[in-house]
């Protein structure tokens, strides 16, 4: 069966992950050092050894995410998340910056290595580079490549692959987006902030909800429509007599019937987004997965997805697996 | 997938108008301090959000809610005359107690238009996810501070949610 790989941004939802059928949860500590650093959210050590004893006695994997890119003289904070993560008994971690790779590798070499999206690692040359020379086990592909380049990838690499099927959708090469710095001066990749909280403000204007961030107005929305969340690669500008979302609709993720393809394309696991979201998202997203892969596994048909009013937009698409126009 | 959120009749708001505002702060207040006494993480998880007011407005009741976790305090204030505070946060009750027994996402209810949100963004994420957290119980909290009619009430408290549709315990099973 393939692995479904899950979102936890609290120990409630890692609780809430698991008894849904996780067959491993992500989650990240409450610091820089991820790439969902947002308040109220994620892991002491203390909070995450227990969530490991929790997961294991129950079958499950935990995956730490140390995703973010140290900032010089800074290092030490994301050393010391290593040490804490091995100390807590995880079973991986997931990383994106090479230096950070190299000290794992060299302090840590017990401690599974995962790459993490945000290395943008699209090709087999580099997927193989960060095999050979620092251990890399498992790559998480960008969401920026069709099912086809996804198993001709996995024909010239050996390690395994896994891939986004569920969530927010980021459509950048990730790691490498300053969109939001650029309004923010905080960073998604050395923040672990895309549009912090602290710049975002929303405002009931007449029968619209403007959303700003950093002071940008970002989206206005009608009363009747679905709100999408305040990132400037899903905003709606106005250029004169033009309006329109310039780099993508705000849709989300959901390539449920393409499970079967994944499968075939050589896929190992399958990554839902989401450690910013409830546990009740967590618990449902998680269950209709667990059915999917069941299904898979058996060949079994695939249940239909019902899980749109989770999504952002309250709309799903396929993203780039399925683009035909490349 | 989900039904929509129900709202409370019209006659109910009209017939709590009237009702006096300072048992009920004190009510709110008892309750506030319960579950932030046997929640501790739910402060400690805020950080120095935990300091800020937040304005909770539940649509369909006929008052507001000024909530400051750090204080441990909540009060209720006529629409007429709104407290000062950092974050409004607006939806139904439904929305409210859904997403805080773990039944409905925030975010999803903000996609929907079911929650709204103004001010201080950074301390109503903060908030929501310490809620989230903590998997609060309402229907057990109100029970721990009833004393001998703990038992009745929660029999009352299963009738009046499923007779409102209001989810008013902890929605735990994920089987």
């Amino acid at each position: 069966m393939m692995e479904l790989v899950c979102p936890a941004g609290t120990p409630a939802a890692l609780r809430a992950a698991v008894e849904a059928g996780a067959h491993a949860v992500y989650c990240g500590f409450a610091d820089e050092t991820n790439a969902r650093n947002f308040p109220g959210l994620n892991f002491t050590p203390e909070d995450m050894a227990e969530g490991v004893r929790f997961a294991h006695a129950r079958g499950a994997k935990v995956l730490v995410a140390i995703n973010t890119f140290p900032r010089a003289g800074a290092e030490p904070l994301w050393h010391r998340a290593l040490a804490h993560a091995e100390a807590a008994g995880v079973d991986a971690v997931i990383l994106a910056d090479l230096g950070l790779l190299a000290h794992a590798a060299e302090h840590h070499p017990g401690l599974r290595r995962h790459l993490s999206v945000q290395a943008a690692a699209a090709n087999p040359d580099a997927i193989n580079l960060y095999a050979s020379a620092f251990g890399v086990r498992r790559v998480v592909l960008p969401r920026v490549l069709t099912v086809e380049e996804i198993a001709a990838i996995n024909r010239e690499i050996d390690v395994e692959t896994e891939v986004f099927v569920f969530g927010g959708l980021c459509v950048m090469a990730e790691g490498r987006c300053s969109l939001s710095s650029y309004a923010t001066g905080k960073s998604p990749n050395m923040n672990g902030v895309c549009s912090p909280a602290s710049h975002v403000a929303y405002a009931e204007e007449g029968n619209d909800l403007a959303a700003r961030l950093g002071g940008f107005t970002i989206h206005r929305t009608a009363r009747t429509a679905p709100a999408p969340y305040p990132t400037l690669c899903k905003g709606c500008f106005t250029s004169g007599p033009q309006t329109g979302h310039i780099f993508e609709d705000p849709v989300s993720l959901d390539a449920t019937h393409l499970i079967p393809r994944l499968a075939g394309a050589g896929v190992r696991a399958l990554k839902i987004e989401g450690r910013q979201r409830s546990r009740a998202y967590v618990a449902q997203v998680v269950r209709a997965f667990r059915a999917a892969v069941e299904a898979q596994a058996a060949g079994r048909p695939l249940p239909e997805s019902q899980l749109a009013r989770l999504a952002e937009g309250q709309k799903a698409t396929t993203g780039a697996y399925a683009k035909t126009w490349r | 997938m989900t039904a929509p959120l129900p709202r409370l009749p019209h006659a109910l708001r009209l017939a709590a108008l009237p009702l006096p505002l300072r048992p009920l702060s004190l009510l709110l207040g008892a309750l506030t301090r319960r579950m932030a006494q046997a929640h501790p993480e739910m402060t400690r998880r805020m950080g120095d959000h935990a300091d800020r007011h937040f304005l909770i407005d539940p649509v369909d009741l006929p008052w507001l809610l000024l909530l400051h976790p750090q204080g441990q305090t909540m009060t209720a204030h006529r629409r007429s005359r709104p407290p000062a505070c950092d974050a409004r946060i607006a939806g139904p009750l439904s929305a409210f107690l859904a997403m805080m027994h773990g039944a409905e996402d925030g975010d999803a209810l903000f996609f929907s238009r079911d929650l709204a949100v103004e001010g201080d963004t950074a301390a109503v994420l903060a908030l929501r996810n310490a809620i989230d957290d903590a998997e609060l119980d309402l229907a057990g909290e109100l029970a721990a501070l009833s004393g001998p009619l703990a038992g009745p009430l929660r029999q009352a408290l299963l009738r009046a949610e499923r007779a409102s549709g209001l989810t008013l315990h902890r929605q735990d099973d994920f089987a």
